[in-house]
């Protein structure tokens, strides 16, 4: 792999708190190398910024190996950049030559708003999977681990679904900023589990509700979703937790009862 | 200081059923007027938190980042080991017990160790009834894959996103608890104090991170389960976030910081490629199971690997371990990979590399397909084929996650691998009840000292933090609580807390004042820069006593010349990183002081003076068979030993020859 370096333009969107309006800055980067991440190109800049004695742009990130779901920039108008399956911590600049503009902006949705700068509060996400997506197990319940047999092609649907990282590029990437696909995964992955299935109806009805409360919007089948989620999380799971909330309403679950 | 680690009596495997026997029990009723604080849920801290609550405990539970679900656990790669013996291979608790102990160098408790292995089932009882998706056999049951070198099958994982899996199986049983509301959820909070009164642990300063407000919170007792502090070498694969801040600020306010040389540096990482690197990503220990390790011969020899002759190349861990080969234990493994560099071998560009190759495994796994699907006479590309599917099916995430980062296709060409701080071993210091020397200050997971001694075995952390907060926590902190049933809430506005909170303004505010001209990253560079050539992979007196003088310069400069941008009552994570290096900064220098009494190579701390003829790690049981329990003096550290007593495994050299 040949490494080069390069200079871009970069057009960032700056907003001191949630109550004030925010803006776009542009910044000029120098001598970057291919072999950055994205995030480390925002280090270079940020450290150049401080030198400056003006204030660094604050974005979420931790992990920085595509597993925590913190970072969440929306990039040139792709939810984490342009690679396919990609958290934005693992953009490289190999994706990019010298000249270019980038523009990065935070997740746009009334129910993720802007703390500062990149920063986004995401806590609706914990408020939903807090009505239901979880096994009401409490500790020193469970049976023994291989009691109950799941069969191989159950657990690694499962898994699939779990892959979820939370990060809310689904609900960016959405028009009408649905958490459908963040949902689904969560249902699908305990709906295929018999460990999952005393809560079935209940959980269901109560993430969904818990959605609307927060100000997600419906999902309308567009699924930019899919294509934006780094972890490839299928829309498969959206049709799934469709029939499981339609299956919720005709069985006689507890329904909306939160424990 | 006398250090009672209060380990029951009797036999090793009845003492934890005769603790639990004997300890004092809380009353539902007095469990809802008591309060509790959890800082940190990760692994350790929501297992802990959960089961508290579901107890009926009052929980409060803090993490700096946006979410409880992102704790730094969630990154773990290949597993978690449980003695649950379904392999049916001869595995069983005291097994577990015995190879974490000897793992560790002998340098850990005997019970405390056997503890963990006898409780390592429930673990997996419990993730399983939560949903988590462990990998499965073809028949439903659960499977297993053996992991750094043992020779039993005991490690469950869920594909290479384990820690994933079992921090989102904990995180949804602590959001349930938050909807019951007997936890409730403090996120981006960082604790920045312990508060003490009249000798007990009563609460926390914490700062909100949004708001920049600093807060006061109280509980009966505190929970630290913070993680470790491999950040203080800058670059390891911790997250960016980890820090020692939490434990750092109890040991100054009287918890003792036990083996804080002991480290873990983990010997298949991507290598470094750059000044602005960030940090390092961690390559699964599980590929050493089909990658071979090789440098070529040749000192400094620039052809691609493809153009290297196999009988010119060194299989040097298959050369010098012929009996566990490329499965030799994290610290072996990464030493023979510096020794190899130092002395010229190494690949890549930057020359601090070895290769991880699967052109081996990927051949002999087609040839086996091929045999498996009757294919007669398969031409080498059909063999390529096959194997590189097994291969895929395997680590497909992990080539992945490498290609991404390089740029480079694994299944083409070999991995560049080279050891990265990974795991710190030490902590603060916990008795078996994983009580601090602040009574009513609890800590546990990776921030404590307890079951590892000088090195961790993999998947043994996960198996640790799990342990720690869903099944041995929630009994020992009964114990203490039982006696405090009748202490009423205190109010924050009690003097203890108005002094705490001062002591934290003033330091945010001289931190803000200084200024000065340059990044805080840039003393964290620096520092880990010290860190990592001197109290690395390999120590020497001499190198140890010039980095407690390099370091002691650096703070200075950095209290002369830092500069914080933002303001103190707005979001400012520029100085929420001040604040963490800071702590760094102290802690490194207790790092160097405690490798440079340690004169005796143990696991992970390899002193140079102490070695055998053939180089390998030469441990001194007369004189230091024992944990260093550091008590912080504002006149400087003071070093209590905890003696180890070995009554049921008799301590011998580790041979992986
Ligand atoms: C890349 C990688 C792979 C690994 N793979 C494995 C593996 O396969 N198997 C295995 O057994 N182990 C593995 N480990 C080790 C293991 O992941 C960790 O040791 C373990 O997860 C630590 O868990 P913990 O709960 O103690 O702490 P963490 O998960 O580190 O959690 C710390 C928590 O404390 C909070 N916190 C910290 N400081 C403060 C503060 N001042 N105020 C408020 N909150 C605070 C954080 O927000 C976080 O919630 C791996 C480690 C790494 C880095
Ligand atoms: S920083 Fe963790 S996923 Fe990007």
């Amino acid at each position: 792999m040949e490494h080069y370096t390069m200079n871009l333009t970069l057009k960032v969107w700056r907003q001191k708190n949630s109550q004030e309006h925010g803006h776009f800055e542009t910044f000029q980067v120098k001598d970057i190398s291919s072999e950055m991440s994205f995030l480390e190109m925002f280090d270079v800049l940020n450290e150049q910024l401080i030198n400056e004695g003006k204030e660094p742009i604050a974005f979420d990130h931790d992990c920085r190996e595509g597993i925590c779901g913190a970072c969440s920039m929306y990039v040139d108008g792709r939810a984490h950049g342009p690679w396919e399956k990609n958290t934005v911590c693992q953009l490289h600049m190999r994706a990019y030559k010298d000249g270019d503009t980038i523009v990065v902006e935070p997740w746009r949705s009334a129910a993720f708003p802007v703390i500062k700068d990149l920063m986004v509060d995401r806590r609706a996400f914990d408020r939903i999977i807090e009505a239901g997506g979880f096994v009401s197990v409490n500790t020193g319940n469970a049976p023994d681990a291989n009691a109950i047999p799941v069969s191989k092609v159950a657990a690694d649907e499962a898994f699939d679904a779990a892959a979820c990282i939370g990060c809310g590029a689904c609900v960016a990437a959405c028009p009408n900023g649905s958490a459908a696909l963040f949902i689904g995964a969560k249902v699908s992955q305990l709906a295929f589990l018999p460990q999952g299935d005393a809560e079935r109806a209940s959980r269901v009805r109560n993430m969904v509700d818990q959605a609307a409360k927060e100000g997600f919007g419906n999902c309308g089948n567009i699924y930019n979703c899919e294509a934006e989620c780094p972890k490839g999380i299928s829309v498969g799971n959206i049709a799934k937790m469709k029939r499981e909330y339609m299956r919720a309403s005709v069985t006689t679950g507890p329904a909306g009862i939160r424990e | 200081m006398v250090l009672d680690s209060k380990i029951p009596a009797g036999d090793l495997k009845d003492k934890w059923q005769n603790y639990k026997d004997h300890c004092k029990l809380v009353s539902p009723a007095n469990k809802r007027n008591i309060q509790i604080i959890v800082i940190g849920t990760g692994l350790a801290g929501a297992s802990a938190a959960a089961t508290l609550g579901e107890l009926g405990y009052n929980v409060k539970a803090f993490c700096f980042q946006d979410s409880p679900r992102r704790a730094h656990s969630i990154a773990a790669q290949g597993g978690i080991n449980a003695a649950k013996n379904y392999q049916n291979d001869g595995d069983s608790t005291f097994r577990l017990y015995y190879e974490t102990l000897k793992g560790g160098d002998y340098r850990s408790r005997e019970a405390n160790t056997y503890r963990l292995a006898e409780v390592s089932g429930n673990i997996i009882d419990q993730a399983t009834a939560q949903g988590v998706p462990f990998a499965r056999e073809y028949g439903g049951t659960l499977a297993n894959r053996s992991f750094g070198g043992t020779q039993v099958s005991r490690t469950f994982y869920a594909r290479g996103q384990t820690g994933q899996q079992l921090l989102l199986g904990a995180y949804g049983a602590l959001e349930r608890q938050v909807a019951t509301g007997k936890v409730t959820m403090y996120s981006r909070h960082e604790m920045l104090d312990l508060v003490i009164i009249d000798g007990k642990a009563r609460g926390i300063i914490a700062r909100n991170l949004v708001t920049g407000k600093l807060e006061r919170y109280f509980g009966h007792a505190v929970v630290l389960a913070s993680g470790g502090y491999g950040n203080v070498f800058f670059l390891s694969t911790n997250a960016m976030g980890s820090n020692v801040t939490a434990s750092w600020k109890s040991h100054k306010k009287g918890a003792f910081f036990a083996n804080p040389c002991f480290t873990q540096i983990h010997p298949t990482c991507i290598p470094v490629s750059g000044d602005y690197q960030s940090k390092l990503t961690l390559m699964s220990e599980s590929l050493r199971n089909d990658g071979r390790i090789w440098v070529p011969k040749k000192k400094d020899d620039n052809r691609k690997a493809k153009d290297i002759p196999h009988d010119e190349r060194d299989y040097y861990l298959e050369r010098r371990y012929p009996a566990f080969g490329n499965l030799v234990p994290r610290d072996v493994a990464s030493r023979a990979a510096k020794e190899r560099c130092d002395a010229g071998y190494g690949v890549g560009s930057s020359k601090m590399a070895v290769y991880l190759d699967f052109a081996d495994a990927i051949k002999r796994y087609g040839k086996m397909e091929a045999h498996k699907k009757v294919i007669e006479n398969p031409s080498e590309e059909t063999i390529r084929e096959l194997g590189m599917q097994v291969v895929k099916d395997k680590y497909g995430n992990l080539f992945e996650m490498y290609e991404k980062i390089t740029g480079e296709n694994p299944y083409e060409v070999p991995m560049r691998i080279y050891p990265a701080v990974h795991y710190t071993m030490g902590g603060l210091w916990v008795d078996y009840e994983l009580q601090t020397t602040v009574p009513g200050l609890f800590a546990i997971g990776e921030c404590n000292f307890s079951d590892h001694g000088a090195n961790r075995l993999g998947a043994s952390a996960l198996m640790q933090g799990l342990a720690d907060g869903y099944f041995v926590l929630p009994y020992t902190i009964g114990n203490y609580l039982s006696s405090e049933i009748r202490t009423p809430a205190i109010p924050v506005t009690d003097p203890a807390f108005e002094e705490a909170e001062k002591a934290v303004a003033e330091r945010i505010n001289k931190l803000m004042n200084i200024k000065g001209a340059r990044s805080v990253d840039h003393f964290h560079r620096e520092l880990g820069k010290i860190m990592w050539d001197k109290c690395g992979m390999a120590r020497n007196e001499k190198g140890l006593t010039e980095a407690i003088t390099e370091i002691q310069q650096l703070r200075e400069e950095f209290w002369k010349d830092l500069r914080v941008p933002g303001e103190v009552e707005s979001m400012n994570p520029e100085l929420d990183k001040a604040q963490r290096v800071a702590d760094f900064m102290e802690l490194a220098e207790l790092m160097c002081r405690d490798a440079l009494n340690r004169r005796e190579s143990c696991g992970g701390h390899f002193r140079e003076e102490s070695q055998t003829s053939e180089g390998e790690a030469l441990r001194i049981d007369d004189e230091f068979s024992f944990v260093s329990a550091w008590e912080y003096k504002p006149e400087g550290e003071v070093l209590n030993k905890e003696p180890l007593i070995f009554e049921v495994s008799k301590p011998s050299q580790r041979s992986y020859k």
